[in-house]
């Protein structure tokens, strides 16, 4: 089924938390809603749930409008962040509790359940209570119970957020083997970009209440919209250095030069994003610099580099370099992957 | 265990300070069963005279003590019920439903937890009167009921506040309705706060005085609080060991049900929290 949002807007008494916002979820898709705090998405995924009132716009689930109906019968599963399992209940009743609703019979009741514990593997844990049950535990009673009234819909409120990060890993493979062995269409909220990068097949990537660039991760990844995207996305995060625009080639800091693509005309200020795995030794040389701090990171060593005119460059390599701070490097840089922005930020 | 002050001057203090409360409390206990010996403060040969209370009317004037303490029982557990009942739901409402004017319930509850009730008692006796129910246990029940409220409301506030909004969410997200959720998800979270506030509220009852003692003197509505009184009142005959074995009788109740239930009853004074 595919989900539909459209021009929705959200006010908070004076202060418009979204406008306009148009998001087109297609059926059996997992896309993610990431940005930093505050940009809106918990919101907006609390409209398509039905928690809070749309103030403007449409919902359309398939071909049935939404907008208007409550909750109760939107049939939308939602996964939240601290998972709201009820602490009085056992985990079959928690699990039970949307059935009951519906006031199925208690053999149709226990069928379901059993066959959706088995789905997230919790088959031996029903007799138990919440409390009795460790981080990640609770988080797949919290997807069985979304799950078991088979929703239109899977809601995830930053699922992930409060276990460790161990779990975290393994969880995050769970819940897109379960979402796509379910088949139902899900909505992840989060601000970890590694997340929304791993499990999803759309990231609508959100600032400020808007949506900024809705695509597959890996085209978000090296074809960002704006300076945004690409400083959002990528970690070790992206560096920015301002070179100078000198008849027709940008000049950066110790005298390497790229040539400006030709439809892009010769502006006064231009933005150069350089990701970590783009400088580096094995692309020759031409910006050298400080080594002025690393990180071993085991597998790879992070280097900050700092260039002649203060601006610092990122660089990870394989681990076992031997270079330490203070060493005084020459290295290149993959000048086809390097982004370029304008003073406004916008991608050129 | 080991502790980072000196415990013996606290200690000292402590039981300096209780000293008199305790010392009064021998005294209750040891006169009830002793015969009086006037001027001395040690006590008399040991008897159960004093109770005789339980067995006959003491004069042919006063009701029977089971009488009384069946009213008494009665009126307690009535404004118990009421009180629990009426707060679980206002509460709830107060707490989570937004509602017009609920900024002026707040308050109102705020102000009239604190308001000295017995500035009310003439115009509360105008209305039982109009209403019929002067010097009925009824009318006395709906008073104190209505009185002890706002702290039964406002406790069980501090009870609900403390549930996590995502729990009603997730009830409302599972398609049950909002009076579903409350009565399934939302109450039993709140069942510590309830069943505190009904002892506690039962004890309120019980040991209430002022109310029954001028909105019901008849002897029909009797509760123990006033027929204690009226054994004091009554000075031609003042029979001081009576009084301490009716009182040993009155007080045995809150005894008892401090004893059975005092962990319930520290829930209250925590508003709430989980300990």
């Amino acid at each position: 089924m595919q989900l539909q949002l459209k021009n929705f807007t959200k006010r908070f008494g004076d202060l418009t938390v979204i406008e306009n916002l148009d998001l087109t979820v297609n059926s059996g898709e997992m896309i993610a809603l990431l940005g930093p705090s505050g940009c809106g998405k918990s919101t907006t995924l609390f409209a398509i749930c039905g928690i809070h009132r749309m103030d403007e716009g449409e919902l359309l689930f398939g071909d049935r409008e939404v907008s208007d109906l409550p909750s109760q019968k939107r049939n939308v599963g939602v996964v939240f962040q601290n998972y709201a399992l009820y602490p009085h209940m056992s985990v079959f009743e928690n699990i039970a509790f949307p059935l009951t609703i519906k006031k199925q019979s208690a053999s149709d009741i226990e069928r379901q359940v059993n066959e959706i514990a088995e789905l997230v593997y919790i088959g031996e844990l029903l007799k138990r209570r919440p409390a009795e049950l460790s981080g990640g535990q609770q988080q797949r009673v919290a997807l069985a119970r979304a799950l078991v009234r088979k929703p239109d819909f899977l809601l995830l409120d930053e699922p992930l957020a409060n276990l460790d990060a161990k779990l975290r890993l393994e969880m995050r493979s769970e819940i897109r083997r379960i979402q796509q062995e379910t088949g139902i269409a899900a909505i992840l909220v989060t601000h970890d970009q590694v997340e929304a990068m791993s499990m999803c097949d759309r990231i609508a990537l959100m600032d400020a209440g808007k949506i900024v660039q809705f695509d597959q991760p890996s085209v978000l990844y090296t074809d960002p919209a704006n300076k945004f995207v690409a400083s959002f996305l990528g970690n070790p995060p992206i560096s920015f250095i301002d070179p100078i625009v000198d008849s027709g080639a940008l000049m950066l800091p110790g005298g390497l030069s790229i040539a400006i693509p030709e439809n892009i005309s010769a502006q006064s200020k231009v933005q150069l994003g350089i990701r970590p795995e783009s400088f580096g030794p094995q692309f020759g040389t031409g910006l050298p610099g400080k080594v002025c701090f690393v990180e071993m990171q085991g597998r790879e060593e992070l280097f900050d580099v700092l260039l002649a005119d203060g601006s610092l460059v990122r660089s990870i390599q394989p681990a076992g370099s031997g270079i330490n701070v203070g060493a005084q490097i020459d290295w290149g840089v993959a000048a086809d992957n390097v982004l370029m922005f304008d003073q406004n930020g916008a991608r050129l | 265990m080991r502790h980072n002050f000196r415990t013996w001057p606290l200690l000292l203090i402590l039981s300096l300070v209780s000293l008199p409360l305790i010392i009064m409390y021998v005294f209750q206990v040891v006169d009830s069963f002793t015969a009086p010996k006037p001027g001395s403060l040690i006590p008399g040969a040991v008897t159960f005279e004093n109770f005789r209370f339980l067995w006959e009317t003491p004069d042919p004037g006063r009701s029977s003590i089971w009488q009384v303490t069946f009213n008494t029982f009665v009126f307690a557990t009535s404004v118990a019920v009421i009180i629990t009942s009426i707060s679980m739901t206002a509460a709830y409402a107060l707490s989570r439903l937004n509602f017009p004017a609920r900024g002026f319930f707040l308050g109102g509850l705020i102000v009239l937890h604190g308001f000295p009730t017995v500035t009310l008692i003439i115009a509360i006796f105008l209305i039982l009167q109009f209403l019929g129910l002067y010097d009925s246990l009824f009318g006395v029940i709906l008073v104190k009921s209505a009185l002890e409220l706002p702290f039964g409301i406002w406790i069980m506030k501090g009870f609900y506040d403390t549930v996590p909004w995502e729990i009603e969410m997730a009830g409302v997200q599972d398609g049950a309705s909002r009076f579903t959720v409350w009565r399934r998800l939302v109450l039993p979270q709140v069942q510590p706060g309830l069943s505190a506030l009904f002892v506690l509220a039962f004890l309120l009852g019980w040991s209430e005085f002022v109310l029954p003692l001028v909105l019901a003197p008849g002897s029909d509505a009797q509760v123990l609080s006033t027929y204690l009184a009226a054994l004091i009142a009554d000075d031609s005959k003042l029979d001081f060991s009576l009084y301490k074995a009716v009182g040993m009788f009155y007080a045995l109740p809150v005894i008892f049900i401090y004893l059975v239930f005092q962990k319930k009853l520290m829930n209250i004074y925590g508003g709430g929290t989980k300990g």
